[in-house]
Formats: C-alpha cells, sequence, structure tokens
C-alpha cells in the first residue's frame, strides 16, 4: 500500500537513522536532523526505531492515505488536519484509507515528522532510506505527485508518557578541538561571546551564521580531513558553520569544535534570523 | 574531537591508508576516514581505549610513519583502469613537467598509484603515487562539467570522477570502468587501500 503525496511543500525528505559505515567511500550519514522528534513519532505509530518517515521544511507537506494507517506528526510544532478536521499534534492519530493528511506549516522550528504504521518502504540504498541532499544517495527528494510505499505494520501505536521533546534552549555546547588552535584566542572569546543569526542559507548540510567573523591564523593550508557530525568548522570568511546530517565526509577548512549532540535539534530547528550563541563544555 | 572521535594524525596520505586499515581491523568505530594527513576514527565504541591502544601503536616499531603496517587482504586488490588518453589537459600537463604527451602516458601507466582515501562524492578516489616534482596546480577555474570516468590530476593527486561534476582538476584521459554502484556489495571501485594502475585502453 502507499500514500499519494498532495504538496511537497518546500522540501519534504524520506529520512531514517541515517546511513553508516561508508563515509570512507565519500558517502554522507544522512538521517532525520532532529533525531529525538523522529524517534517520537515511530514509537507513537508503533514502528521499530529505524523506520522511515518524512521530514518537512517549515512549510510542511500533504498526502492522501492509500489504506488506513497510524500517523504521528512530532518535530515542529504545527496544525495536523484529516480530511479538513484538527487532529493532535504528538499524538497517534488513525485515519481511514483515502483520508488526505495536511501537516503544517511550522508555528516553530523548521523540520517535523510524519511517521505512518509500518513506515515508508522506499528502497535501502546502502543500509538506509534516508535522502541525502550533498551527495544524492537513497530516494530522490519527495515531489508533489510522488507514490510512496508503506511497509507492513510490525506494532501497536503507543501513546507515549512523554510526547513533547523538548529542543535545548540557551547556547550550543562546543568541545574544543582539534583545530581550536588554527583561530586567535581573541576568537574564542568572540565565539563564545557573540550572537549569531542563523543564515538564510542554512541546509541539511550545515547552519550557517551571520555575525562576527572569527579571526584564523595564519598556519598553511589544512590537509583535507575527516569530518564530524556537528563540526564547527571555520572557512576562509571568518563565520564559523556547524555540520549537520548531510555534511561532507572530509574537509579542508579547519574544524575548530565540535557542538553537543543533545543541541544538535536545536540546529535542526533553529530558523533563519533565530538567535545562535556558543558556550565551551 | 567531540565525544566519541579521534582524529589521529600522520606524515603522509600512504601511513594515514595504512593506519585506517590497522584501526578497522583493531578498533570498534563506526566510521574510520582517512584524510590525506590523518584518520577520522568517529562513533568509538571506548574512545579511552581507542587512544590507549593508538598510543602504544605509536611508541612502537610499527606505527605506519616508519613502518608499513600490514594491510588487510581484499584491500590489496590490484585494480587496473583501462584508460583513452585524449584528455584535455594531456598538452599541459607534458609543459609542465616538461616532455611529451607520450611520456606523461608513459609516466602515468607505469606508477602504481595507491587510494589514499575518497571524498569530494561518493567513490571519488584521492590516489597517491606520483612524485612531489610532478605536482600540477588545479585550474583557477574549474570547469563547470568534467564528464564520469575522467582521469585527472591535481597536485599530486591522480583522480577518477565517478559522476559527471564541476571539477577543476586536469584531464588526461577517461575510463569506462563502473567506479560507483550502489547496488554492488563493495560500491566503490576505488576503496582506500586498493592498489591502482592504468593502462592504455586498445
Amino acid at each position: 500500500m502507499t500514500i499519494t503525496v498532495l504538496d511537497a511543500g518546500l522540501l519534504t525528505t524520506v529520512q531514517d537513522r541515517g546511513r553508516h559505515g561508508y563515509a570512507h567511500l565519500g558517502v554522507p550519514r544522512a538521517g532525520a536532523l532532529d533525531a529525538a522528534a523522529a524517534a517520537l513519532a515511530n514509537r507513537l505509530v508503533g514502528n521499530r526505531p529505524d523506520a522511515a518517515l518524512l521530514e518537512t521544511t517549515m512549510t510542511g507537506a500533504s498526502f492522501r492515505a492509500g489504506r488506513a494507517v497510524t500517523l504521528a506528526v512530532t518535530g515542529a510544532d504545527c496544525g495536523v488536519r484529516v480530511d479538513g478536521r484538527a487532529a493532535p499534534f504528538a499524538e497517534p492519530v488513525s485515519v481511514r484509507a483515502g483520508a488526505v493528511v495536511v501537516a503544517g506549516p511550522a508555528r516553530r522550528g523548521v523540520r517535523s515528522y510524519l511517521a505512518l504504521s509500518g513506515g515508508l518502504a522506499v528502497p535501502v540504498v546502502l543500509g538506509s532510506r534516508s535522502t541525502d541532499t550533498l551527495a544524492w544517495v537513497g530516494p530522490p527528494a519527495v515531489r508533489t505527485g510522488d507514490v510512496l510505499p508503506l511497509g507492513p505494520v510490525t506494532g501497536a501505536a503507543a501513546p507515549s508518557d512523554v510526547t513533547v521533546v523538548r529542543v535545548p534552549v540557551g547556547p550550543l555546547r562546543v568541545r574544543r578541538g582539534p583545530r581550536d588552535d588554527w583561530v586567535s584566542a581573541r576568537a574564542w572569546e568572540v565565539l563564545t561571546g557573540s550572537a549569531y543569526a542563523v543564515s538564510p542559507d542554512s541546509d541539511r548540510v550545515g547552519m550557517r551564521l551571520a555575525g562576527p567573523a572569527l579571526e584564523r591564523l595564519d598556519r598553511g593550508e589544512l590537509a583535507s580531513e575527516g569530518i564530524v557530525l556537528g563540526a564547527v568548522q571555520v572557512p576562509p570568511s571568518g563565520l564559523p558553520l556547524v555540520f549537520l546530517h548531510d555534511h561532507p565526509v572530509t574537509g579542508g577548512y579547519p574544524v575548530i569544535g565540535v557542538v553537543d549532540p543533545a543541541d544538535l535539534a536545536r540546529c535542526a530547528q533553529a530558523r533563519p534570523g533565530d538567535e545562535i550563541r556558543f558556550a565551551l563544555r | 574531537m567531540g565525544d566519541d572521535a579521534l582524529l589521529v594524525e600522520l606524515a603522509g596520505a600512504d601511513a594515514a591508508c595504512s593506519l585506517a586499515l590497522w584501526a578497522r581491523a583493531h578498533l570498534s568505530a563506526r566510521e574510520v576516514v582517512p584524510g590525506a594527513r590523518s584518520v577520522l576514527l568517529d562513533g568509538l565504541a571506548d574512545p579511552a581505549g581507542a587512544a590507549a591502544r593508538l598510543v602504544a601503536l605509536r611508541d612502537g616499531p610499527d606505527w605506519p610513519d616508519r613502518r608499513r603496517v600490514e594491510d588487510a587482504g581484499t584491500a590489496e586488490d590490484l585494480v587496473e583502469l583501462s584508460t583513452v588518453y585524449d584528455g584535455a589537459d594531456l598538452d599541459d600537463v607534458a609543459g609542465r613537467w616538461g616532455c611529451t604527451v607520450a611520456e606523461v602516458v608513459e609516466r602515468h601507466t607505469a606508477t602504481e598509484f595507491r587510494v589514499a582515501f575518497c571524498g569530494f562524492a561518493p567513490g571519488f578516489a584521492y590516489l597517491s603515487g606520483l612524485p612531489a616534482a610532478w605536482a600540477v596546480g588545479r585550474h583557477a577555474d574549474p570547469r563547470t562539467r568534467v564528464p564520469a570516468g575522467a582521469v585527472a590530476l591535481a597536485d599530486t593527486w591522480c583522480g577518477v570522477y565517478p559522476t559527471a561534476s564541476p571539477g577543476g582538476w586536469r584531464l588526461l584521459g577517461r575510463t569506462d570502468a563502473p567506479l560507483w554502484d550502489v547496488t554492488r556489495p563493495r560500491p566503490a571501485l576505488l576503496a582506500p587501500g586498493t592498489r591502482v594502475r592504468f593502462v592504455v585502453a586498445r
């Protein structure tokens, strides 16, 4: 059975927990940017934690269910409507075959997660169903009119005790290194003492920032080296960026620190213009 | 690096590649990513234990900066890439190397390369093996489209474009070897550690 996408919105992708073990071949990890929200959506509809779901961006998305299905919407707070009637956010909702489901637009945050019982059964590529928007391994971005297969239901819907995943507030906690000495001591004061604004060109690859530039020290050219999720990279512009799930596997600009994994959901849900601060762990 | 990653620095690409093969065999990491002079170990089950083993290796006789670590079996397969030498930058490279085009082909086919690391795109391998004296700069203005299979040079690296993409490397020729196929058990023909020779296509 399937769902038919009626409106894919700004950017809707299929995501699961990502593609692991292929970084050495140049394949990004991909996977849901707000991993906790995605995990909650799957739990609510009785899916396995690695089931594939939809990740929407700002505008949300709508679809028609080809069979009776249980769905849950989590992540960026948004309205949920089934056949024109309001349905709860972050709770399991049973819909009939043929029902039209609209989730979005987001009231707060950026990325909502729409899990369906059985999960989306698009083909597995290198161990994952995730779309990777950098190298385009995995399925293409979802387009209006797409028909996406549903998998067999694996468990009963489970109303959860904890249905609100709190996106952490406060500064992004950064652990220094490995190239923390490629910027000046003053740069670290600037990084931890300034307000940055999320830039509109932020995407699944990275959260780009506007604000005071960091002074780089002249240490020649850095040989290309591996990058981790949450890496804070300082390109020649001096404007730091935080790498998210579709980050390149290697890079030649210094990574001066790494954001605490618990704070990545904050990056996933930060809107252009939102204030971002950094603090050392 | 972060909570569960280590970045290990080495003297060069071959040492990094050797250490990556050692790490794959001896450490429990989600990703082992060699770079040009480093190896990233990400998603380590036991970062402190891994660090201790690396320090012990560094202080012993087998650290790859001093001695090549025994490589893991299949990565040492030799791949031959049948290549048509008709690249747009052949004359340019001959000029830089101070030789004829025929000699560029001779030197390129006489070199045994080794995949040091992958990056830029899935299956794009950075092949080491050329001496420093033959380093060539990248184009200041990258081409907007380099075709799939293009065999090219940048610095002392040789690379083969697995898919068409923009690129600033200097083009020597082309191969139709299947470099990247996600349906294969080993999707990249050229994975870190693989030895590579180019042969003139008949």
